[in-house]
């Protein structure tokens, strides 16, 4: 493998963290039954908050731990009108996105572009020493590192462990989770406010690892609505949380070669418009079922596996109120 | 459901009441902030009705609004979340600039012309939303915000590229004279055009919401899917005529744009003025009538930001912050209201809201 390859998807990893860790966060809280669709407002505020915090202290951890909060808060917002006060989540979670932005332009002037710290990359000494995948999985910062685990660790308490089938029954079926004594309206509290401490850290890692500073993570604007859309594409599953998140890093990264290589396609549109029609072609391709059509190419026996790996159910109660009667 | 009938005065103070508290939140974020809200009070309320020449700054933001505004309604009745108005916009700028710039026509039919393309541009770009959500089972949400990026890409390349105007790449030329919009007067620099054709908007739409067999099936499309199916209405075509109008109206408010405000295209033509309309929509309670006068209030701000900021030197983006706190308070307030109050508000149908309630 030539060595530009390789470069390519070590910078399309770490471009792709705050992605998975975004989608993971929606994930954790989709899973529970709720929607948080204020991602694209709180990635910016808890970017900026995130970046102002480790720039006053001088410390990396109360920066990430800023951001944590400020993603966290925002999404108890959301539990809160939508458990407490029976608004709409969409309503809720669509003023909240606009006002997190809006609020992020007002309180980050001072920033303007002021320089900070940032995290560096501190290879994992062994792993990064095997050819190849060593370099692209394993030089880079502890926040990559995170999100490998967090991918990990997030599948294995979903499907592997006990209080995960509780938090997967909360948002399948409510009345059922309830009847077994999950309190349900208290874990989907838990598990918003979890969701959305790593949505807040999925903007930390913009301004303190990806584009540091504030405002530059304005090129990423649109991220957390990628982020949810994400989430629809990986039908609700950590690893495909990661896929998803991997290629759309490269499709990125793809449209910015075809760029540079004047393939005579307007920038413009490459830049702004290409992930999106990516995008809604997925969607398309998974809502409409016309995957299982594309996995007939397939062998035989090879098809049964892909289209586990490729079945998108949403939790049968998601965006549902729940009310223990 | 048990209708209890409440006298008016009632149903009013609960109309009334999560605004102003919502009114309340701004004034206290306003004196944490080491502002005195009655003198923002004050120069907004100037700013709105001060002189000829504020007015009409205030309703030349007002008329855009307004238009996006009507249109959300419609697709807020249906039950639809049309994020994608602000690339509605954006479309129906673009379908306007075509003929200014490249046609020479006589001006009336210049700007008829302009009328009509740039309300079928938004209706384009609405039907898509439509489409991809009838047809591919894509969410209004995502399909509106994909489709707000790529309006965003389309006419910033127009403008960087193919309509670019020479040794500026932020802009194309500016249209030439004749095809302006007229005025009222030079002082008062409104579109009477625009006016007239806004008031027949708003007076068809709250026709058509309260007095039309469509307007039936909208709400019981918007209430209840599965029901309105049930009951024969067709469901998809509701909607989908739901998209087309609000696209037209947002495309109309997008013309006002490029051939009034500035008479030229520039990328961010539409100015998050859609994403503001949605917040006005529901400010309003989704309540057609009161659209307007929510829109003009939040217009006064809006417009008056940067006067806000010479005499208050109260920041422009606090304005926009402040739009946001209103409406979320607003939200939260009627849902406590709600909870404590169920029965005032269950024995008035009309308040009953179908879509800031998960049914």
């Amino acid at each position: 493998m030539n060595e530009a390859l390789i470069n390519t998807l070590n910078s399309l990893v770490s471009n792709a963290t705050p992605l998975v860790i975004a989608a993971i966060g929606e994930t954790i809280t989709e899973r529970a039954g709720v929607i948080n669709l204020s991602l694209n407002g709180s990635i910016l505020l808890a970017a900026m908050v995130g970046f102002a915090a480790a720039l006053a202290t001088d410390t990396l951890l109360l920066g990430l731990g800023a951001a944590v909060i400020v993603g966290a808060v925002i999404a108890t917002i959301i539990a809160f009108s939508t458990i407490q006060l029976r608004r709409d989540q969409v309503a809720v979670g669509f003023v909240l996105t606009l006002l997190a932005a809006k609020l992020a332009d007002f309180l980050g002037q001072p920033l303007n572009s002021a320089s900070g710290p940032s995290f560096s990359k501190q290879p994992i000494p062994l792993l990064a020493d095997i050819p190849i995948l060593g370099h692209i999985f394993f030089e880079h910062n502890i926040l990559v590192y995170f999100s490998f685990v967090l991918v990990i660790g997030c599948w294995f308490w979903l499907f592997r462990t006990r209080p995960g089938l509780a938090h997967r029954a909360i948002g399948e079926r409510p009345e059922a989770a309830y009847a077994r004594g999950t309190s349900v309206n208290r874990m989907r509290y838990v598990y918003t406010a979890v969701g959305g401490g790593l949505v807040g850290l999925a903007g930390a890692s913009y301004s303190l690892s990806i584009k540091i500073g504030w405002p530059s993570i304005i090129s990423y604007n649109g991220d957390g609505w990628i982020a949810l859309a994400i989430v629809i594409f990986a039908g609700w599953h950590p690893f495909r949380v990661l896929l998803g998140a991997y290629m759309l890093s490269a499709l990125r990264a793809a449209a910015s070669d075809i760029q540079k290589s004047s393939l005579n396609i307007p920038a413009e549109l490459l830049n702004t418009g290409l992930p999106w029609i990516l995008l809604i072609v997925t969607l398309i391709l998974v809502n409409t079922g016309q995957i299982d059509r594309l996995l007939i190419a397939l062998p035989a026996r090879m098809r049964g596996r892909f289209q586990a790996l490729l079945k998108s159910d949403a939790p049968a109660a998601l965006g549902e109120r729940f009310e223990a009667s | 459901m048990n209708h209890t009938p409440r006298s008016l005065g009632l149903r009013l103070v609960f109309l009334v009441l999560p605004l102003l508290v919502a009114l309340f939140v701004s004034a206290v974020i306003l004196l944490l902030l080491n502002q005195e809200p009655g003198e923002v009070l004050r120069q907004a309320w100037r700013g709105a009705f001060g002189n000829e020449r504020r007015i009409a700054s205030v309703l030349n933001y007002w008329i855009p609004l307004s238009f996006a505004a009507m249109g959300l309604v419609i697709t807020f009745r249906a039950g639809l979340w049309n994020i994608g108005i602000e690339g509605q916009m954006i479309m129906g700028a673009v379908f306007a600039t075509y003929i200014p710039l490249y046609v020479p026509l006589p001006p009336i039919l210049t700007i008829s012309l302009s009328l009509v393309l740039a309300a079928t541009g938004g209706a384009i770009w609405a039907v898509l939303v439509g489409v991809l959500r009838n047809r591919f089972g894509v969410h209004e949400i995502f399909g509106g915000v994909a489709l707000n990026a790529i309006a965003a890409g389309i006419s910033l390349y127009l403008v960087r590229g193919p309509w670019a105007l020479v040794g500026n790449n932020n802009q194309t030329p500016v249209f030439p004279r004749e095809t302006w919009l007229p005025t009222i007067s030079d002082r008062f620099g409104v579109s009477q055009l625009m006016l007239i054709l806004l008031v027949i908007a708003v007076l068809s739409i709250i026709f058509l919401m309260g007095r039309s067999r469509w307007g039936l099936q909208l709400k019981a499309t918007g209430r209840n899917r599965q029901s309105a199916l049930l009951l024969g209405v067709s469901v998809r075509s509701v909607s989908l005529s739901a998209f087309i109008l609000c696209g037209a109206l947002a495309g109309i408010g997008g013309a006002h744009r490029v051939l009034h405000t500035y008479h030229y295209l520039l990328p961010n033509v539409a100015g998050g003025i859609g994403f503001l309309g949605l917040l006005v929509v529901m400010l309003s309670g989704f309540h057609a009538a009161i659209v307007p006068l929510v829109a003009y209030f939040m217009a006064a701000l809006s417009a008056g930001s940067t006067r806000f900021q010479t005499l208050l030197r109260l920041d422009p983006s606090l304005i926009d912050v402040l739009q946001g706190i209103l409406v979320l308070t607003y939200v939260l307030f009627s849902g406590i209201q709600d909870r404590f109050f169920p029965r005032i508000r269950e024995g008035n149908e009309e308040m009953k809201k179908e879509i800031t309630t998960n049914e």
